[in-house]
């Protein structure tokens, strides 16, 4: 593991804000494993759980604690110097972070998303959900990194992101889906699993390209924003 | 105490010295002009920026340490902007004024990371010797979370100091720490200096700079006020006029005999009593009392204007 990755991971898991990443993906089995065991129909449960409650709230806001956690958090308490201070490209020290957000992310959200899929369906739409969570993670990912470095409120910006645009949008306008991860992650899991229970908005094609460019295109506006980084002065 | 040699500070082999040029820079947030024209070369040796609190130090070392960019002019290292080129960090250690260090890791663990992070030959050999350099040995296991403000000070410039820059950027070190630490802290950058290497700490306290520096740059207001020899410009601030606001029983009598007085340069009459000007403050506070019984007056105040640094430090750009 790079140094740089492994500052990263203390720093996520040090601070107390990694406890926040728990009970969201604990309820969300909770809720799967008691529908199942009450023989509650799933095509009842299976909607609102999964997409409802794994893919609209779980995936996103695990992905926003953790992503601006990665670096946000390190420009907050102004210990980012410490890594800026050494003659890095600034490539090397997104990229591991990025990827430690992604992973950290994509573990906590595909297991218990697993979990539910197969309680839901079968391990076939448990995988699909896993795996369709994973690049949700990392499109996610990239844009909450490069968010921390874009504003001094990422946080803000990033639920503003999830639960306006992706939330209460997505519903009522329909060309608002063309720029939501979750939207990509639903059309790539119905397409590894079709059952029934998810209901794609975009294409498969529209969702893979789209979300390609996202995580590449915010990961490269941040390493682009990590080599003009600014520390405040005093006067500002 | 440990005592390290020149040598063991310098590392070995020795390095060509550095130079930090500026010129010309400013920076300005919108309409408020932060620093202003500022142009300056500093090489070997310990260089102390003195200057009142928001004079603009900070912002002048971070433009140095490539953490702000220079509205107009430009900041180089031997010759090579700092901005936006983390190649600089291989001949230049930052110790930044704000406390941030990862308080999850042990002393040993950050310096050891700032080792690695430099992609050092034996980052293990560097840590320990920069931990040692700072006499923090005892601690170096233990959380920088429990640390003094003065250790977790000690720790930053351990890991500032790791790759043994050519060029060290110390903004207020002496913060927090107790008398001892700050002699030790004067003692390794004096060591520093002396081995060859360009050391720039900023300050707003005029005793610390004279302790360690002999060279001085000054900032008021954004500006470079005054730059060279400490003594020279030492001189200047105790050359000044001081100021002192009187109020006496009969301030018109009073202001007359002061005026027969040879440390007396001035003295206008107010409203609400004195503004004596005196070249001299000690026999201007010597020779009051003395005027003051023989003319049976009785001085009720006696308060001198200009005390505080910041009236030091605009005498001198003045000047």
């Amino acid at each position: 593991m790079s140094t740089v990755s492994w500052i990263t991971v203390r720093g996520l898991f040090g601070r107390r804000r990694f406890l926040l990443l728990l009970p969201l993906p604990v309820v969300l089995v909770l809720l799967a494993v008691l529908s199942r065991s009450l023989g509650v129909d799933p095509g009842e449960w299976g909607p609102p759980v999964l997409v409802g409650l794994g893919l609209a709230v779980v995936l996103p806001v695990v992905a926003l604690i953790v992503g601006t956690g990665v670096l946000g958090a390190e420009i907050d308490d102004g210990t980012v110097v410490h890594i800026l201070t050494k003659p890095l490209p600034r490539w090397q020290i997104v990229l591991p972070k990025l990827a430690v957000a992604a992973g950290v992310t994509a573990v906590t959200v595909a297991v218990p998303l697993y979990v539910a899929g197969v309680l839901a369906d079968s391990v076939r739409l448990g995988l699909s959900l896993a795996a369709a969570s994973a690049v949700g993670a990392l499109a996610y990912s990239a844009l909450f990194v490069a968010l921390s470095l874009l504003t001094r409120r990422p946080v803000l910006l990033g639920l503003v992101y999830v639960l306006i645009w992706e939330g209460l949008l997505g519903n009522f306008v329909s060309g608002t889906k063309v720029l939501s991860i979750q939207q990509y992650v639903i059309s790539l899991a119905d397409r590894m699993a079709p059952t029934g229970l998810l209901e794609a908005g975009v294409s498969v094609p529209m969702a893979a390209v789209m979300a390609a460019l996202i995580s590449v295109g915010f990961t490269v506006l941040a390493i682009d924003r990590l080599r003009s980084f600014s520390v405040a002065g005093e006067t500002s | 105490m440990t005592t390290i040699s020149a040598e063991q500070v310098a590392g070995t082999p020795t390095a060509p010295a550095s130079t930090l040029d500026l010129a010309g820079v400013s920076r300005w947030y919108g309409n408020v002009v932060a620093v202003n024209d500022v142009s300056m070369s500093l090489g070997p040796g310990v260089t102390g920026l003195l200057g009142p609190n928001g004079a603009g130090k900070t912002t002048l070392l971070h433009m140095m340490a490539g953490f702000l960019a220079a509205s107009r002019g430009a900041v180089s290292l031997d010759g090579r902007p700092t901005w936006r080129n983390p190649e600089v960090y291989r001949r230049l250690g930052l110790v930044s004024e704000r406390e941030a260090v990862h308080s999850f890791l042990t002393a040993h663990e950050f310096v050891l990371a700032s080792a690695k992070l430099h992609r050092l030959p034996d980052p293990a050999e560097a840590a320990r010797r920069a931990i040692a350099l700072v006499e923090l040995e005892d601690a170096q296991d233990r959380r920088i979370g429990t640390y003094s403000k003065g250790m977790r000070q000690r720790a930053r410039v351990a890991a500032a100091l790791v790759h043994e820059p050519q060029v060290l950027l110390l903004d207020e070190p002496f913060n927090g720490m107790d008398p001892r630490q700050r002699l030790h802290m004067m003692e390794l950058l004096h060591r520093l200096g002396d081995a060859g290497r360009t050391i720039l700490f900023s300050s707003h306290i005029l005793e610390e700079v004279e302790q360690v520096s002999g060279t001085v740059q000054v900032m008021v207001a954004g500006r470079l006020a005054a730059s060279g020899d400490f003594r020279t410009i030492r001189r200047l601030m105790t050359n000044r006029p001081h100021v002192f606001a009187v109020h006496s029983t009969d301030d018109r009598a009073l202001a007359v005999a002061l005026m027969a007085e040879a440390s007396v340069t001035g003295v206008e009459l107010g409203r609400t009593g004195l503004t004596v000007r005196a070249g001299d403050y000690g026999a201007f506070t010597r020779v009051l009392p003395k005027i003051a019984l023989a003319e049976g007056i009785r001085v009720r105040q006696l308060v001198p204007e200009d005390e505080s640094l910041e009236s030091v430090f605009s005498y001198l750009v003045e000047a």
